[in-house]
């Protein structure tokens, strides 16, 4: 079967599983959201700041959940042997890693609409430009869970992996973190025209690592 | 077992000792104090060597994972030489954090600045430290060699995009080019010559200590290699009814028992 | 000829440790060979050896001819594992389990479903991996195994957890692949339940191959589908396996 194809059928397979589980609405959600709860402690509402610093702290509630969404994917294919079982299937590792992050990323999707609705009535924001909020948001995505199945399958299985996974992830991300948070303060109050430069970056930084996956994880998933 | 010649090696480490001891005649009182920065501005003969070393052992890190994984250069020395590379960077990085830290302290009175550069540097400290991290987690030899190689090039990757993304962020901020204590220090005659003495005595340093590195790194394997072969031995010798792995003394004579060759 | 499984000199390190200290082993067309030895032996990393989902250290390891470690994806098209673990997914149900390792292979729906039938879990189609019993979980197990279609059949202590159902499937199984010409290996501790199955019995101990016996194999190659009584296995000569299940209760 091609590629794509298996692609495919991995992520329907992720899909489905997250569809009956319903892991990250239930748990994954409510963390993003008390995620910025916290936020809004630390930074107290009746000073005024939220609204002007609601870009960077959506994205960085959105990271915080990707790492648990990104453990969870692999942790599924560790119960019941279930990696070894796709490793003996003859499916291509770059299907593999495109199906998962294809899964991962519509995960975040839905992650970020709803959060970025929580942001919008709790933190107060002004919208100037929906197209540079999607834009961004979709290349922001496609970024972090390219990165993140990447760097997700190098922590999976190992004892360390829930701790290893953000100190691997999270610094290969900052482009993505100062590329999201700047592209959404010109899309939220500010000139979207100087957002679109940095979308060109995300854009860059997704193509680079969806590149990269396909080439290198099929052997980073074989190895152990 | 080593990457210098024994005798290659003691040169070096004497030359690295009088170019360091240079540097500190040199930079403490050889040259002269600046204009603008008074004293502090000496720090730069440490900061800016550090800093090139830290990239400097990261690309060796990048450079012999590349090795590592074409299969015409294949070899464990590769392995070793970027592990042992990525811990000299690492340390590089941590002494470019820190006296960049202390300059500003004493130039600008502040212990952290949003400067591109430091910024980058910070970054890169965690990318690398990730790394080793990662290295350190067990792993078969053969496939765990290809691992670090793989994620050492994933990583590597990422340092122009993270270097351009925060360069770009801080030039969109007024305040951004305050803090650059090399800018606006003047370079030229002893200060400069002081510089390259720097930069010559640091990587100097870093070759040296590479090849130590590196050779500790080759005993390591060297004992685990003998480790498994006693633990081989001791595995065989259980069909024999002799007791459990871990005992280091090989079984009286060779396996009676007969293997058969089906 | 040219056996479909060859390994030689091969050692396996498992978290350091040497669990295959030198073994040579070789399994032909038509062989059910069983491994037995004592517990940490390495039948299991024998097993995933061949497989390619254990690491090679030293020696070669080859199935139908391709090197198991430099062409990993060809060499498994043709070989199946069944061991302790699954390979399925506890939120998706015996059927979803079926298709998706159908589909992962190049086979159809309809290869899952045939599956579905042959384990004698048409009725547990719809409930979760999860929700199954353990004995029907090793019986899915087995058919996520059916629908690779495989010649080569690595079992790995598969009569542990299984109902009476589930072990006149197996039983049917081996005798089916040994027939049509594909090969089983088979370690187990289960003597009783193996040894009537078995063309030859190789021992392992210490991570190596002590020894090697040819014993004569299930006397009914072909499976059976005439409905009948419980039927003994026949002339085995080993010490009396249990009868086989009858016929009726297989086809319940």
């Amino acid at each position: 079967m091609s590629v794509l194809a298996d692609a495919g059928l991995v992520a329907a397979k992720d899909l489905r599983i997250e569809a009956r589980s319903r892991v990250t609405l239930a748990q994954v959600l409510p963390f993003g959201i008390i995620v910025l709860l916290l936020f809004a402690f630390a930074l107290d509402p009746d000073r005024g700041r939220l609204a002007a610093v609601a870009p960077g702290l959506f994205w960085v509630a959105v990271m915080l959940a990707a790492l648990l969404a990104i453990g969870r994917s692999f942790a599924i294919e560790q119960l019941h042997g279930a990696r070894d079982g796709l490793r003996l299937s003859g499916i291509d590792g770059a299907a593999v890693f495109l199906g998962k992050a294809a899964a991962i990323a519509a995960q975040l999707a839905v992650l970020e609409v709803l959060l970025g609705l929580g942001v919008a009535a709790l933190y107060g924001v002004d919208v100037t430009s929906v197209v540079v909020l999607v834009a961004a948001g979709m290349a922001a995505t496609a970024g972090l869970a390219a990165t993140g199945t990447l760097f997700g399958v190098l922590a999976a299985g190992l004892r360390l992996r829930e701790t290893l996974l953000p100190l691997l992830l999270l610094p290969v991300i900052t482009p993505v973190m100062l590329g999201a948070t700047r592209a959404f303060e010109s899309g939220l109050g500010g000139d979207p025209a100087e957002g679109w430069p940095w979308i060109a970056l995300l854009g860059a930084f997704a193509g680079l690592y969806l590149a990269v996956g396909v080439l290198a994880f099929g052997s980073l998933w074989e190895d152990a | 077992m080593r990457l210098l010649h024994p005798r290659v090696a003691t040169v070096l480490g004497w030359l690295t000792l009088v170019s360091l001891v240079a540097l500190a005649l040199f930079g403490l009182w050889g040259a002269p104090p600046d204009e603008v920065q008074g004293d502090a501005q000496r720090l730069m003969y440490l900061h800016v060597p550090t800093a090139w070393l830290a990239y400097l052992a990261f690309f060796i890190t990048a450079l012999a994972s590349a090795l590592y994984l074409w299969p015409r250069t294949r070899a464990q020395t590769w392995d070793r030489m970027a592990g042992a590379s990525a811990e000299l960077g690492v340390l590089f990085t941590g002494l470019t954090l820190f006296v960049g830290s202390l300059w500003g302290r004493a130039v600008w009175g502040v212990w952290w600045a949003w400067d591109a550069r430091l910024v980058t540097t910070a970054v890169l400290f965690f990318l690398y430290l990730g790394y080793l991290a990662l290295r350190h987690t067990a792993a078969d030899p053969v496939s765990g060699a290809r691992r670090n190689a793989v994620a050492a090039l994933i990583v590597f990757i990422d340092v122009p995009i993270v270097h351009f993304s925060v360069e770009w962020w801080r030039t969109l901020h007024q305040q951004a080019t305050v803090f650059n204590p090399e800018l606006s220090a003047e370079i030229g005659g002893v200060m400069a010559w002081t510089l390259w003495l720097g930069v010559l005595a640091f990587t100097l340093l870093y070759v040296y200590l590479l090849d130590r590195r590196y050779q500790l790194a080759t005993l390591e394997d060297e004992l685990d290699a003998d480790g498994l072969d006693a633990a081989i031995v001791a595995r065989i010798a259980e069909a024999d009814g002799t007791p459990a792995p871990g005992r280091s003394e090989p079984p009286g004579g060779p396996m009676t028992t007969p293997v058969s060759a089906p | 000829m040219m056996p479909l499984v060859h390994l030689r000199s091969v050692v396996s390190l498992i978290g350091g440790f040497p669990a295959l200290a030198g073994v040579d082993f070789d399994a032909r067309a038509g062989e059910v060979v069983l491994i037995t030895g004592p517990n940490g032996a390495g039948k299991t990393t024998l097993l995933r050896v061949i497989a390619g989902l254990a690491p090679v250290l030293r020696g070669e390891v080859m199935v139908e001819g391709r090197d198991v470690v430099a062409d990993r994806t060809a060499a498994r098209r043709s070989l199946a594992l069944v061991a302790h673990d699954t390979f399925c997914y506890d939120d998706l149900t015996a059927r979803e389990n079926l298709r998706f390792a159908a589909r992962a292979s190049g086979r159809d729906r309809a290869a899952a479903d045939a599956a579905l039938e042959r384990c004698g879990l048409t009725r547990q189609a719809r409930v979760t991996h999860g929700g199954l019993s353990a004995g029907q979980r090793r019986r899915l197990a087995l058919g996520v195994a059916l629908v690779r279609e495989p010649t080569l059949w690595l079992l790995d202590e598969p009569h542990a957890g299984l109902d009476a159902h589930g072990r006149a499937l197996l039983d049917d199984i081996v005798t089916g692949a040994a027939g049509s010409g594909g090969t089983v290996v088979l370690a187990s501790h289960e003597l009783g339940l193996a040894r009537p199955l078995a063309t030859r019995e190789v021992t392992l101990a210490g991570g190596r191959v002590t020894s090697s016996t040819d014993a004569p194999g299930p006397t009914d190659p072909r499976p059976s589908t005439t409905p009948g009584d419980g039927r003994d296995a026949g002339g085995t000569g080993s010490a009396g396996g249990p009868a086989k299940p009858s016929e009726r209760e297989r086809a319940r």
